[in-house]
């Protein structure tokens, strides 16, 4: 029976946040429809996807016509709602405050410093057909860099996890936006032996769900390749 | 026994920590850091918080910071009324989304504001180019829009008939860009009434009282010292300029 899911995700799997939403969603097993926005196309902008989210962003997800943005919203909502593993999104209260944490010093951090990255060399060059802009360039890896010695001395230290000895939806954010720069040839974690072998264990830990959801970004990364 | 609060009033997230601690009886002992004068990077506050940012909790040997965690396991240890974060999912997912989608909007284009307005000209003493001002209350105009629009949209409160975490974590960046004297509630009268209603939610009183200093900023800033700024002037133009 194909039945049509109560629950939809709108997604584009170039965006960092809808690839953890993806891997929370294969992991967890969570029936669900993915409805494919390509930003690339301006498939956000259309007046079909402005009505279901005003905001022209992805994820969005409904269910029931319950309409959600912000992945950090979208994943809490899916842990809490859903009968899924504790360790993704813990009740113990400290444990939870502790991803709480994660996820709000994400949006200031590891989101912004990743994606810029990215921008700088695959987005920016793409739009305009201008080369990369050198300096901005330097700049953007230098914060990175903050962000990353930050990565490893706050958080991970010497856990397996960001958060603890389980992997936790805060992993599945930091790793996706962790790997966005791939997507122009560049391994942000080249040099960075405790922050590949946290990669490794949140790879080990999804399984086929990663290179599934990167699937995307990998192909840009070997098509530019290509070019080359 | 009382949990431990690090905090700047000056900071916007330190607001809300303060007035949810204070509104809920929440047993409490205040930790002055004084941002302007660097102490976030003292030793001492590099015990409580790896992180150096306020505001900061220490609970016994828990310490936590980002003001959504903090409230949110202070909503949930000390009980407090359900409104505040209610358990209906789709209500809390509301509040959820707010507060996300806050950190680079409302959070960044009212701090943006603030410091190209007030800080940054009449502290540090750097011109800020009448286009980059012009840009960052743009950009603020468009999160006050959302704000209204959005997330207010008919209801008294974002996540519905009654104040709750994301209100509060609202009103607080609100009031940043109007104590740097942006008229950000003139010609917006639905947001106007919204803040009526925090304010009378929170208590006037309560609510005067923890932005006295921040909205103070005007006045202080003439009589500042501007060297103190001097250790973290290309971070602060750096990042908003």
């Amino acid at each position: 029976m194909a039945a049509r899911q109560a629950l939809q995700v709108h997604l584009d799997l170039l965006s960092q946040p809808c690839r953890a939403l993806h891997i929370l969603l294969a992991c967890t097993r969570l029936p669900h429809t993915v409805r494919h926005v390509a930003l690339r196309k301006g498939e956000h902008r259309t007046p079909e996807f402005t009505e279901i989210n005003p905001m022209q962003k992805v994820p969005v997800m409904v269910d029931n016509g319950f309409i959600l943005t912000e992945s950090d919203a979208i994943i809490k909502y899916l842990v809490n709602k859903y009968d899924v593993p504790d360790h993704w999104y813990p009740r113990q209260p400290e444990r939870r405050a502790r991803v709480d944490e994660y996820t709000a010093w994400h949006h200031t951090h590891t989101r912004p410093h990743a994606a810029k990255v990215f921008l700088l060399e695959v987005l920016l060059p793409a739009q305009t057909g201008s080369p990369v802009e050198e300096q901005h360039l330097i700049r953007a890896l230098s914060q990175l860099q903050e962000t990353l010695d930050q990565l490893e001395s706050m958080f991970l230290r010497r856990q397996p996890f960001l958060c603890g000895d389980d992997i936790t939806v805060a992993d599945l954010l930091a790793v996706c936006e962790l790997m966005q720069p791939e997507g122009g040839g560049r391994d942000i974690l080249q040099d960075r032996p405790l922050l590949q072998r946290w990669k490794s264990r949140v790879r080990a830990a999804v399984g086929d769900a990663f290179d599934q959801a990167h699937a995307v970004l990998y192909a840009l990364r070997d098509r530019r390749r290509a070019k080359l | 026994m009382a949990v431990e609060l690090y905090l700047d009033l000056l900071s916007q997230p330190c607001r809300s920590v303060l007035i949810f601690a204070k509104i809920n009886n929440i047993p409490h002992e205040v930790r002055n850091i004084s941002l302007m004068d660097g102490e976030q990077y003292g030793d001492h506050f590099g015990k409580i918080s790896l992180i150096r940012k306020v505001p900061a909790l220490r609970d016994g040997d828990f310490c936590l910071t980002e003001s959504p965690a903090i409230l949110l396991y202070l909503a949930q240890k000390f009980q407090t009324p359900e409104h505040w974060y209610p358990a209906d999912l789709q209500q809390r997912a509301r509040i959820d989304e707010y507060l996300s989608w806050q950190h680079c909007a409302i959070r960044l284009h009212g701090s943006k504001v603030f410091w190209l307005k007030l800080m940054i000209p009449e502290v540090l003493h750097v011109e800020v180019p009448k286009e980059k001002m012009e840009a960052a209350v743009e950009e603020l105009n468009g999160s006050l829009k959302l704000l209204e629009e959005k997330f207010l949209q008919d209801r008294p409160f974002i996540a519905g008939g009654h104040i709750s975490l994301a209100d509060l974590v609202a009103i607080v960046e609100v009031m940043q860009p109007l104590a740097a004297g942006l008229d950000v509630f003139g010609g917006r009268p639905k947001l106007n009434a919204w803040r009526d209603r925090v304010q009378a939610a929170i208590g006037k009183e309560l609510f005067d009282e923890v932005h006295q200093n921040i909205l103070g900023s005007q006045e202080r800033v003439k009589v500042m010292d501007g060297s103190k700024l001097e250790f973290s002037k290309a971070k602060i133009l750096n990042f908003f300029m």
